[in-house]
């Protein structure tokens, strides 16, 4: 028998006791893929997307500005900041571009010379003198409130309809498609016409738009979860065995739904506030001087030719929050099915 | 034709495909991995050479490498691939698959010298164009043959695969035909423009049993008619004794064992081949459960250190986890990478019950001839 | 296929007629008064309500409504003080305006869009593919009228280049901007559709096949890659081009653009508009979302031979 060393590699002289067996080495188990566990596995393959967790600090960013973002400063969201000045003169900060006067000293080396040279203001103020951080971030918290109630009650609303839909199938099924096919076929903006006409405008209307077209989608994903698992071993075992209906759809298909139902409402929260933002940008939903990210939007617009800093804030934020929650969206549901080659 | 390596067929036949030294990484989104590290191999003229091994062991990506067809996150680190071919004027040429450029490869190696038959048929055919247009698609390519030529060829071609009313199925899209049909029209693409080598990457997994057999035959077969050489990948150790000369056993990405097809059934040396000979199943053994080898194949995210195997080799020595056990040869055409095979190693015989396996199958084999 | 598409025309029609019905229902039962009624006198509005038929019951009114649609395209007339006039007249008007800035707005989107995915996904990894992907991210989350309100501020306020509001008599030119800023969400979605829809054909079987066949380049993209690519973009567009069609809503109503989106506007804000229009506009849109769902149906069965020729044959 010969020996080789191969690709010119330096070849491996081998030590006394090399030749021993190995002993007390456990082979049996997998270690590759040993206790780790589907949401763990799911978990780490959402953490290694840079695009998800890039969209997870956005999203926990805009957060944590809204609740905290209003406190930073003395100003209310609807305050008009104004004071007496030393010739004890009513003087409003209206229109001031956004300014930091350690940060403007710093540069040009010279202090502002207007009655508010000592104040602090991050995205300026609007053209009634209100601060526009504190609003901002005010404005992104009730958007977000919004979005978040209307789509938690959208899941359920559309998790139970799929999930009683495809459970119970046959002609219930039928029925419930069908009207999920009509409701589908009637634009979104038709709805909200209609419904203009029997609500007064504001947050009610807003959120009832939302409701009544966004728990469709989801009620799409429970039943086709709900068909493929109907059919599986152990649903029909535990059937067999005595299990009453709800107890099976609730303990053993409803764990299989989560996953794809959290993608599909990180998908939806963008559509709520995009949703928000254009009808409050049109006027019928959030009502003055309640502020969201839509009627920012459209205060800024109103001022674009004099106060043209005002408007950027509440696109950047719209911006920032429909991206955030895409890119959760998405990684969400590369973790929940990976392609073969990403493992 | 350069120096023989160890591992190597060293077959009579004249050699027309090299494979020296090749390494081939992937970057994904979790990091690198090492898919190919260092494999040789060799393919004779008008032989059949079957390389096996677990999932993820590397051998698709191997013949991939051959077709130029890498994904576009892979990156070839080193090593050559020589293809030997006669040109237009009969001459012998040598040329590197690996450092040609695509554009090249794909107008003078791929269709006309090299082709492949892929694992599976529903997915490996445009179901937008009929079947007839495919398999014309390579004619026009090479040959600048003529419509009426390339339709009476493409049709012959159905009906050397098997296809029966070959003027129907010409017409046919292929979410018209079952699996099987489907695997037939992709080695009548293949054979289209008269091959030298064919690659067969696991061409029966996605078909049933039945059918599996009559593809298999069906290649050796036109591998007859036509003198051609074949690669077969593939995981199932039946399909191997029936179709190889040779034989590769992959792992983790390295050629760990090779040899004619009855050194490897009669007298495999490495113990990961034990394994998977000894998971073949088999009628008459006695004890009534499948042997699996145990555990996984290692993550190539992380560069195993020595014997890639040792972590579910039962035999392990201490040495397997400090060094990567050389090729030793066996016979001359047998070469195996374990240290189990170096003289100093204590003697391991392979399991009695593999071995009983072998002496009879070995006995069957002999009644047959 | 011939039945397949009678099948799909039959249950669009059907659900527009009970969309139809559902909206009349809700308009007609609201509660209120149609009519502007300070200069009314209690007589004359009876006398009115006799004349339009809303005494009669509403299965009456409904098929009378639907006769006179189907028949004369006669949504009625508008009966509040801005609009009182016959309500298809407007409708007309509005819909030619919104029809051609939707159209350019989809031709320049999808031209754009689907050239800038096919050279993203030709160039994977590379610096337009980067560029496709930012590109495509801004246009989706950022919404039109955005666009609309910076490209207006720069080149028709800052840059006094493009007209500040639309003007109807120079039409070409001041569309520019609108169609412009509507074109943006068409334009991302098809590139990274497109884009994503190519990368995945690439790494198919079936391009591998045509490869190994010793396809390559040109004849392999447009032979093999494009065909299967584009017939699924069919359906992202279809929403995309109803959402154009009917009018961004918000870029009509800053722009001044008189077309159905501003109309749409005005009907959910209540601005001058009555009951009659919300239905003609609810009708309208349902109808036109309806049919080009259905049409992009009919095209993808067309376009697919795995639908449009049915059959199977037997095993080998």
């Amino acid at each position: 028998m010969s020996e080789q060393g191969r690709n010119g590699a330096a070849a491996y002289v081998p030590q006394p006791g090399d030749f021993e067996f190995l002993t007390g080495r456990d082979i049996a188990t997998d270690k590759n893929f040993s206790s780790l566990s589907y949401w763990k596995g799911v978990a780490i393959h959402f953490f290694k997307d840079k695009k998800a967790v890039t969209g997870l600090v956005i999203i926990l960013a805009i957060m944590l500005l809204s609740i905290f973002g209003p406190m930073m400063n003395s100003y209310g969201y609807r305050d008009i900041v104004s004071f007496r000045n030393e010739n004890n003169r009513k003087v409003v900060a209206k229109g001031i571009a956004p300014r930091i006067p350690a940060v403007h000293e710093l540069f040009t080396g010279e202090k502002y010379d207007d009655d508010f040279a000592d104040l602090t203001f991050f995205f300026g103020t609007d053209d009634l003198g209100r601060d526009l951080w504190t609003r901002t971030w005010y404005g992104a918290r009730v958007s977000l409130i919004i979005a978040f109630v209307t789509i938690f009650i959208d899941m359920l609303i559309g998790m139970s309809y799929g999930l009683i839909s495809g459970y119970f199938g046959g002609l219930t099924d039928q029925v419930m498609q069908r009207f999920v096919e009509i409701a589908n076929s009637v634009p979104r903006l038709v709805i909200v016409s209609v419904l203009a006409i029997f609500m007064p405008k504001g947050m009610g209307l807003v959120i009832v738009a939302l409701l009544l077209t966004e728990w469709i989608g989801m009620s799409k994903i429970a039943r086709a979860e709900m068909l493929k698992t109907k059919e599986q071993e152990y649903v029909l075992a535990s059937r067999t065995l005595g299990a009453r209906n709800g107890h099976i759809i609730f303990s053993q298909i409803l764990p299989n739904t989560i996953g794809p139902i959290i993608t599909q409402v990180m998908f939806s929260i963008p559509i709520a506030i995009f949703t928000e933002a254009f009808l409050s940008f049109v006027g019928v939903g959030i009502a003055l001087p309640q502020c969201s990210v839509g009627t920012l939007i459209e205060d800024g617009f109103n001022n674009i030719t004099t106060l043209p800093y005002q408007i950027l804030p509440p696109i950047i934020v719209l911006a920032l929050l429909m991206l955030g929650f895409n890119f959760i969206g998405d990684g969400l549901r590369e973790a929940l099915a990976p392609k073969l080659e990403d493992m | 034709m350069s120096e023989k390596k160890p591992g190597l067929n060293q077959s009579a036949g004249k050699t027309i495909l090299e494979i020296r030294d090749l390494d081939i990484s992937f970057k994904t989104n979790a990091g690198t991995i090492h898919a190919i590290r260092g494999v040789n191999l060799d393919l004779c003229k008008g032989e059949t050479v079957a390389i096996v091994g677990e999932s993820g062991s590397g051998k698709s990506v191997t013949m991939k490498a051959v077709m130029g067809l890498l994904d576009s996150n892979a990156s070839v680190n080193s090593g050559e691939i020589l293809y030997t071919y006669p040109d237009a004027s009969g001459r012998e040429v040598t040329v590197d698959l690996l450092k040609m450029p695509k554009k090249q490869l794909r107008q003078q190696i791929n269709g006309q010298r090299i082709a492949m038959v892929f694992q599976d048929p529903m997915t490996s055919l445009d179901p937008t164009m009929t079947i007839g247009k495919q398999i014309m698609e390579g004619m026009f390519l090479h040959e600048n043959m003529e419509k009426k030529a390339a339709r009476a060829r493409a049709l012959e071609l159905l009906n050397l695969v098997g296809i029966t009313d070959a003027e129907k199925r010409f017409r046919n899209y292929p979410h018209q035909l079952s699996g099987g049909m489907r695997q037939r029209v992709v080695i009548a693409i293949a054979l289209s423009a008269n091959p030298d080598i064919l690659i067969c990457d696991e061409p029966t997994t996605a078909l049933d049993v039945t059918i599996q057999a009559r593809i298999l035959e069906l290649i050796m077969e036109i591998q007859k008619k036509m003198g051609l050489s074949v690669v077969y990948i593939t995981h199932d150790l039946g399909v191997v004794a029936k179709v190889a000369d040779y034989v590769d056993v992959m792992y983790a990405g390295k050629i760990v064992e090779v040899g004619n097809v009855n050194e490897i059934f009669y007298e495999p040396k490495h113990p990961y081949t034990w394994g998977l000979l000894s998971a073949m199943p088999d009628l008459e053994t006695e004890d009534d459960r499948l042997y699996s080898i145990p555990g996984s194949p290692p993550n190539l995210l992380h560069e195993p250190k020595g014997d890639a195997f040792a972590a579910r080799n039962q035999f392990a020595l201490a040495i397997d986890e400090k060094a990567e056990p050389p090729l030793f040869q066996v016979s001359p055409t047998h070469w195996a990478a374990t240290w189990l095979l170096h003289p100093d190693a204590p003697k391991v015989e392979m399991p009695p019950e593999l071995q009983a396996r072998l002496e009879r199958a070995r006995k069957e084999a002999e009644k047959v001839l | 296929m011939t039945k397949y598409v009678l099948k799909r025309i039959g249950t669009a029609l059907l659900t527009l007629l009970i969309i139809t019905f559902l909206l009349f229902l809700l308009v007609r039962i609201m509660p209120g008064n149609p009519f502007p009624s300070e200069r009314m006198s209690a007589d004359m509005i009876a006398n009115k309500r006799a004349e339009m038929g809303l005494d009669d019951p509403i299965p009456v009114q409904f098929f009378n409504y639907l006769r006179k649609l189907l028949l004369e395209g006669d949504f009625g007339n508008g009966t509040s003080l801005y609009y009182g006039v016959p309500i298809n007249s407007v409708l007309a008007t509005c819909m030619s305006n919104s029809f051609r800035i939707g159209g350019m707005a989809i031709l320049i989107g999808t031209a754009l869009g689907l050239l800038l995915g096919i050279t993203a996904a030709l160039n994977r990894g590379k610096f337009l593919d980067g560029f496709c992907t930012v590109l495509s991210i801004i246009g989706v989350c950022v919404p039109s009228y955005v666009f609309l309100i910076f490209l207006q501020y720069y080149f028709s306020f800052r840059i006094p280049f493009f007209p500040y509001f639309f003007d109807a008599k120079r039409f070409l030119f001041s569309s520019v901007i609108p169609s412009l800023s509507l074109s943006l969400f068409t334009l991302s979605t098809i590139a990274r559709f497109t884009r994503n829809e190519m990368v995945e054909v690439m790494d198919s079987d079936y391009v591998h096949l045509a490869e190994a066949k010793g396809l390559h380049g040109g004849s392999l993209v447009r032979r093999h890659v494009l065909r299967n690519a584009l017939i699924p973009i069919v359906t992202v567009l279809a929403p995309l081009i109803v959402d154009l069609l009917t009018g961004a809503l918000v870029v009509e109503k800053i722009y001044g653009i008189n077309g159905i989106g501003k109309l749409m506007v005005d009907a959910i804000t209540g601005e001058g508009i009555d009951y009659n229009y919300v239905l003609a506009l609810g009708i309208l849109y349902s109808a036109l979302y309806i049919g080009i769902m259905l049409l992009v149906d009919i095209l993808y069965g067309v376009l697919d031979p795995r639908i449009r020729v049915q059959g199977k044959a037997g095993d080998a």
